[in-house]
């Protein structure tokens, strides 16, 4: 394959699965909104109701707040991590990222299970819902940042007589400027869009943006205040992404780091030792209980703990057409079907940003972001209406789901396996050309075995990811093969405790099974690569 | 999935020469008569396992049941794919909905020869798009229980709503989200007319009503007269909610542990129709002709805790014991909640919620 081959695919195959699974049916629904004429008028009408200002204004309030919130609480956590060595960091490094992979459904019911009543829906809910979920953004991009500065810079301020504070104000904290503003940029992305957490959390009284084209486009069917709706938060993400992109392209140029093992430093005092006993024993109580209390939930069927819940889960229900088992068979065949599509178009992607800092790769690792942030909800009924005619009926096909959730999770892979592509020395590369190797036998026998290992991490993110796709997949799945975070959500609509002890049940299944994703990947992951 | 028979699956994944990706499902299609029949309808639905088999055994279609969410759902999803619909009938439009499923030209015109024995006040559509098949009365409900251990008078009329004794103790679903919530409101401007009932809603807002998303929520959590145990004990539910309350308790109780206030309810009439653009319009009728019999009608009381509209179905016996039939439910012409129905959901959230 020749060098122009090779990247017409790396570009070409990411473009068009994008151009084909997500413009297509977005740019359908969008029309389908869109095409009565007055539109105009009706976008002003839309935009200047006092209904939409109070749901901007809390979309974008609570995703500040969100944000704001999730970096002061994850900051002790991203300190200790980013600083110290100690038996088991790796541990609990995994620990954190598991409530980030949960779907959004299980992070929902579980905080509905720990709240007290009068908080359980709400404001506050959202938000500590929202920490909850993102504190491992910040956790891992802060603190892998961290673990990579060089601490002699700050021992040197300190040298010069400047106090710990004045030098972690005036030396630490401006180095570590990108990966905040990088990190916060993502929980920003992902509080905006929130779709499961609001849905279940918010109650009547407050309502975002997803939120609201939801209630438009689902349950009063106004298409084109939906579509609005729609556009406005594109442009509220592509904003978000944009900045995004910029902030990492300076993370990514911090030029040549120290390696982790010689920054981090071993704990020697009893000072230190409490600092990092204090931090991470802090948070795992926070990330911890909701676990725990979804554990507990899901025994607790009448006035005492039984296995009911659990063998109820191999009988048919009213909730919908398949045994609750079988939901947790689908989950974990679409999700790696979806893995699978991630892999080879986010893979084929990431090549193609890593080989080129120019225009063109920004680009395009910034459109694959898109789908984290455009409205699931329209994504799901674009679907439905895009692909409704042969030779594309694609409504019924059972590959509808893995494709969908493949979309939400190819950004993740291109931002684990571009890093380590990128890190590959070009002298071994040249050095291989030299001796006479093809292009397409330096990928083969250079680039693909480094780049192995983090593919393997991406296909276990990817996993996980597609595990807990909710917003786009409520709307595609099958009612006879729903998947894991749908059964859940269905479940939860129903009367009576062994209703709810089954939703318990399969969240804590669903969340078995992804910390051992998350913990298989850890055992991987030796490079450091990108922010998950 | 209704194509399971007549299509056969090819899943395709290729890439093309300049690397564009394609995963499609390629239909290759015969004319065969369809041998099965797909029902889209809403997660509420239940039919019993014999009572399908009747279907299925006099037909010899198969009978296949698509859910699709709650009742809005289920209409936007159908509304969305008219004319090129998922299944072959829709049942679970009500008539407070009626009006959108209409104007979206879902349904091909039928008209069953089994509505002879229907009451003419549950045929609204006289084109016949759409067939009336149960009806139920969404009314105020209360824990009588509640009430006598604290020596109050229960309510007995929408106005007692206002009334500061009933400060925190109601609880309301949320029209925009919930078809009882949606009745309950249409329920308030049938009575008090505009704009009596903005201002009767201003009221109930100072009294701290309760709004809950959906059913659910408001009856099995937040009624205290209910397996929840909420705090509340006046719910708006349904006129069968006290038979429900006895027929799933062990033991029985002799009498219903909850009350309606009748002066409060509104009819829900559920309708189906055939599918435009079914494709086996034969089964479709005949699919409808069989919800309005006798062994289907005879089922939704206990199935769903609804009311049939046939006059010779006979009822079960818990719910001639319990359930009230309101002999005057509230009403408003269908024409008045098309034509306002979106309206008024709008303002009521802007009175009772923001």
């Amino acid at each position: 394959m020749s060098a122009r081959t090779w990247r017409g695919l790396t570009y070409g195959v990411p473009l068009a699965f994008l151009a084909l699974f997500f413009v297509y049916p977005l740019v359908s629904i969008m029309e389908r909104g869109l095409s009565s004429g007055d539109d105009l008028a009706a976008a002003i009408d839309v935009l200047t109701e006092p209904l939409t200002r109070e749901v901007v204004w809390f979309t974008v309030w609570q995703a500040v707040v969100s944000t704001a919130l999730t970096i002061l609480i994850a900051f002790p956590a991203s300190y200790v991590l980013g600083r110290y060595t100690f038996r088991g960091r790796g541990v609990a490094l995994a620990v954190v990222t598991v409530p980030f992979v949960l779907p959004t459904v299980v992070v929902a019911i579980a905080f509905l299970a720990v709240l007290p009543e009068r908080l359980e829906r709400g404001w506050a809910a959202i938000l500590i819902a929202h920490v909850f979920f993102n504190v491992a953004v910040v956790v891992r991009v802060v603190g892998t940042f961290w673990a990579g500065l060089d601490r002699r810079v700050a021992e040197a301020a300190a040298t010069l007589g400047a106090s710990p504070a004045r030098s972690f104000r005036e030396v630490t904290l401006p180095l570590l400027a990108p990966a905040l503003a990088s990190a916060a940029s993502i929980v920003f992305l992902f509080s905006f869009t929130s779709f499961g957490i609001i849905l279940i959390l918010g109650g009547p009284r407050y309502s975002t943006l997803e939120m609201e084209i939801y209630n438009q486009a689902v349950r009063l069917f106004d298409l084109r205040t939906a579509a609005i709706l729609a556009l406005v938060q594109l442009v509220c993400v592509v904003l978000a992404v944009w900045v995004a992109t910029r902030l990492e392209q300076r993370v990514a140029l911090g030029g040549q780091r120290p390696r982790e093992r010689d920054v981090l430093r071993a704990l020697r005092t009893w000072g230190e030792r409490a600092v990092v006993t204090a931090s991470l024993g802090m948070l795992a109580i926070f990330l911890g209980i909701p676990l725990v209390v979804l554990v507990e939930r899901s025994l607790a069927i009448g006035d005492s703990y039984s296995l009911e819940a659990y063998r109820a889960l191999g009988r048919p229900t009213d909730a919908f057409l398949a045994t609750p088992w079988e939901a947790v068979v689908n989950s974990v065949v679409y999700a790696a079907g979806a893995a699978v599509i991630a892999l080879v178009v986010g893979g084929l992607a990431a090549f193609a940003v890593a080989g080129s800092r120019g225009g063109g790769s920004r680009l395009l690792d910034g459109s694959l972001m898109l789908p984290l942030g455009a409205s699931a909800v329209m994504l799901g009924f674009g679907f439905v209406i895009a692909f409704d005619t042969e030779p594309i009926d694609f409504r019924s096909s059972p590959w509808i789901v893995p494709v969908v959730q493949a979309l939400v999770a190819i950004p993740f892979v291109v931002r684990i396996v571009a890093p380590t592509l990128r890190a590959i020395d070009q002298r071994q590369r040249e050095a291989a050309a030299m001796l006479g190797a093809s292009p397409a036998r330096v990928r083969r026998e250079i680039d693909l075995p480094v780049a192995g290992r983090a593919l393997a991490v991406a296909a276990g993110f990817a996993f996980a990811i597609s595990l807990g796709e909710f917003g786009a997949t409520v709307f595609l799945a099958r009612p006879d093969s729903p998947t894991l975070p749908v059964a859940i959500f269905r479940f939860l609509g129903r009367p009576g405790d062994l209703n709810a002890g089954q939703a318990y049940a399969l969240a804590v299944i669903l969340m078995a099974v992804v910390a051992v994703s998350v913990f298989a990947v850890e055992r991987v992951r030796a490079l450091r690569t990108g922010w998950v | 999935m209704r194509r399971q028979v007549t299509v056969c699956y090819k899943a395709i994944a290729a890439f093309a020469g300049a690397g564009a990706l394609a995963f499609g499902v390629v239909a290759c299609g015969s004319d065969e008569t369809p041998t099965d029949i797909v029902l889209v309808t809403h997660d509420s639905f239940v039919i019993s396992d014999d009572v399908k088999q009747t279907f299925e055994r006099e037909s010899g279609l198969r009978l296949r049941i698509l859910q699709s969410g709650d009742a809005g759902e289920l209409l936007s999803k159908a509304l969305l794919t008219a004319g090129n619909p998922q299944g072959d009938v829709l049942f679970g439009v009500d008539n407070n909905l009626l009006s959108r499923a209409l104007d979206g030209d879902l349904f091909e015109p039928y008209e069953s020869p089994l509505l002879e024995q229907v009451d003419e006040d549950y045929a609204l559509d006289p084109e016949h798009r759409v067939t009336p098949i149960d009806h139920g009365e969404v009314c105020l409900n209360y824990d009588k229980a509640w009430f006598s251990e604290r020596a109050v008078e229960p309510p007995r009329s929408l106005d007692d709503l206002a009334d500061p004794r009933f400060e925190n103790l109601v609880v309301v679903e949320n029209p925009a989200t919930s078809t009882p919530g949606l009745a309950f409101l249409l329920a308030t401007v049938a009575r008090y007319g505009e704009p009596g009932w903005q201002d009767f809603w201003r009221e109930l807002r100072e009294n701290r009503v309760l709004v809950a998303d959906g059913w659910e929520e408001a009856y099995n959590v937040r009624f205290s007269g209910a397996a929840g145990k909420g705090e509340r004990p006046i719910v708006v539910s349904y006129a069968s909610s006290p038979p429900a309350e006895v027929i799933f308790a062990t033991p029985r109780p002799k009498e219903a542990p909850t009350a309606v206030v009748e002066d409060s309810c509104f009819r829900q009439i559920e309708f189906a129709g055939v599918l435009r653009g079914t494709r086996n319009g034969e089964g479709a009728r005949k699919l409808v002709d069989f919800l309005l019999a006798t062994r289907f009608q005879e089922d939704v009381p206990l199935s769903m805790f609804v009311f049939p509209v046939n006059r010779s179905a006979v009822l079960p016996p818990a719910f001639t014991k319990f359930a009230v039939i309101p002999e005057n439910p509230l009403e408003l012409p269908a024409a008045d909640i098309g034509a306002n129905r979106d309206r008024w959901v709008k303002e009521w959230t802007s009175i009772v919620l923001r």
